[in-house]
């Protein structure tokens, strides 16, 4: 087999009919009614998300807070910029665990589960609890 | 008075790595560079026992792990997105700000004019990063960006302090300045501050002090603009577009050693062909290209470090062209009969790529390259997921994938690494 090398093509090497594909004004029709109306589609981040650089994704195992509608492995939205209050539903980290819990202040300090079949877990002196974030929202997926 | 704020992450890799690991808080913590070789950040605790940045990982290893400390690969993703977060908050707290490096940023407090009130904001400012994004910061504050590097390093130090250092007064800060010796100014590297040291100029304090016109003279007007900043003379100032990137390079420790240069040539071929992409990444045009061997420092055989380049009449962006001078530079570098561990590519003299600089004697021909843009363009889309059309000088496997045996998930950038709960 023998190659020739011819060099390189360029478009002017091209005949020019090649380049000149549409000889006829093209019809584009007319313009949608629509245009005049466009808004961007709705937008899950925007309506579930408040504080985006404080705003972190966590995932629930387990069915201890199924009552406040978290379902296992649902996705949590957690807000760390906002002040968890008495009543407020919070992942914390407990001895170095994540936690999902409800968070009593008063009259003691405790976390609550949202599963009679837990038990509420008030801190002991020396335990080691620090609230990461306030739960905003949680996501629970069927399919 | 106008003050400008230094935001500088604590040991930030190590402090990302235990923002979701709790159970990690007073652990010491190193983080590696790729391929797990060097300790590349290290948390305070271990500092405390001994671990110096860069030391090679072998040989810490054993001892760090008996005493308990735990040791991360570096997971780029998860740093990238926490610096992102950090840096958004401060862009939301100041009209002008200028991201330094991924853990380092310059504030312009123009709205400030006291010095308790911009202490008062520093405060303010750590205490939200810290709640936000669960990474601690410190805050010098001063009127210079010199200085406001020496605050920084002042509430790095401060016992028991709030993480924030505020300098003011004349007073003060010569006061503070006598305690820091002239190599720790900003700018001032190790062989400029052993010529200092000749002069009889020890401490930051002394450079100050010195005579303008003989820094100038005896020196630069780099080195005069940061005597000017020390006396509180604000030359250097906040850049809020970022500066493009003045050189890349694409380098690699072989896991084995290497004597043979026709080994070497497709793996030298692979960097070419990644740093071409992060050049086009970048829109830059570079015009020369250079390549680098080394055998490994902690080897007792002889040693030989190679390094080489090749200069383009016109700046140019193709990956052919690259590898092409890269195959040159690298038949320059290669000495034969030397263990090599480790290689790269560097490519520099970058200029704006729609600004060609004509050539005397090549005639750039603008159709020729605007298809070589075109073909580069598609091979870049192409491999933007997976390689799939390689250069024929090209290394098979790619890139040597990199050894990454301790990395953390990426808790907030993958679906399937979130944090759980238990």
């Amino acid at each position: 087999m023998t190659i020739n090398y011819l060099g390189l093509i360029s478009a002017s090497d091209l005949p020019a009919s090649f380049t000149k594909f549409f000889v006829e004004p093209v019809s584009v029709g007319f313009p949608s009614p629509a245009n005049d109306y466009l808004e961007s589609p709705i937008d899950l981040n925007k309506y579930l998300i408040k504080n985006g650089a404080a705003t972190f994704l966590v995932r629930v195992s387990g069915d201890s807070m199924l009552n406040a509608n978290i379902a296992d492995q649902a996705i949590l939205i957690v807000d760390r910029s906002l002040k968890p209050k008495h009543g407020s539903i919070v992942v914390a980290s407990l001895d170095g665990d994540f936690v999902c819990k409800r968070l009593q202040l008063k009259p003691r300090l405790c976390l609550l589960p949202e599963n009679p079949k837990y038990e509420p877990i008030y801190i002991q002196h020396g335990q080691d609890l620090d609230i990461m974030g306030t739960v905003t929202a949680a996501i629970n997926k069927f399919e | 008075m106008k003050f400008l704020a230094l935001v500088d992450c604590d040991n930030f890799y190590a402090s990302c790595e235990r923002v979701f690991r709790p159970d990690l808080r007073q652990k010491p913590i190193v983080v590696l560079s790729n391929n797990d070789g060097c300790v590349i950040a290290r948390s305070k605790e271990a500092k405390a026992m001994g671990i110096k940045m860069g030391i090679p990982w072998f040989k810490v290893k054993n001892a760090y792990l008996a005493q308990g400390g735990k040791v991360f690969s570096s997971n780029f993703a998860l740093y990238g997105d926490l610096s992102k977060r950090v840096m958004n908050i401060l862009d939301g707290m100041v009209k002008r700000m200028e991201v330094y490096s991924i853990d380092e940023a310059f504030l312009d407090l123009q709205h400030i004019q006291q010095p308790n009130q911009a202490y008062e904001f520093g405060v303010y400012c750590r205490n939200t990063i810290r709640q936000w994004v669960g990474i601690p910061v410190r805050i010098g504050i001063a009127p210079t960006k010199t200085l406001a590097k020496v605050a920084s390093h002042v509430a790095k130090n401060k016992r028991g302090g709030a993480g924030v250092c505020c300098l003011s007064g004349k007073k003060d800060i010569a006061h503070i300045l006598k305690a820091i010796s002239v190599d720790e100014v900003w700018g001032v590297g190790h062989r400029l501050s052993k010529q200092l040291n000749q002069l009889g100029t020890y401490s930051a304090y002394d450079l100050m002090q010195m005579d303008i016109r003989l820094i100038r003279k005896k020196f630069s007007v780099v080195l005069e603009r940061t005597v000017r900043e020390l006396r509180g003379e604000s030359c250097i100032q906040i850049e809020d577009h970022s500066d493009p990137k003045k050189q890349i390079v694409v380098s690699r420790s072989f896991r084995g050693r290497i004597d043979n240069l026709d080994l070497l040539k497709p793996l030298i071929s692979n960097f070419a062909v990644r740093a071409g992409e992060k050049l086009r990444h970048e829109k830059q045009k570079c015009s020369q290209v250079s390549v680098f061997i080394a055998t490994s420092r902690f080897q007792k055989t002889s040693q030989h470090r190679g390094f080489n380049s090749f200069h383009f009449p016109y700046p140019i962006d193709d990956t052919r062209s690259i590898l092409m001078g890269a195959n040159k530079a690298l038949n320059k570098a290669f000495k034969n009969g030397y263990p090599y561990a480790k290689a790269g590519i560097l490519l520099s003299h970058f200029s704006h790529p729609t600004f060609i600089q004509q050539s005397l004697f090549k005639a750039a021909d603008h159709e020729h390259l605007k298809q070589d843009t075109h073909l580069m363009q598609t091979i870049d889309s192409l491999n933007s997921n997976q390689t799939q059309i390689y250069y024929a000088s090209q290394h098979p496997a790619g890139l040597s994938p990199i050894q990454k045996q301790m990395v953390s998930p990426k808790y907030t950038t993958n679906w399937w690494d979130l944090p759980q709960t238990k």
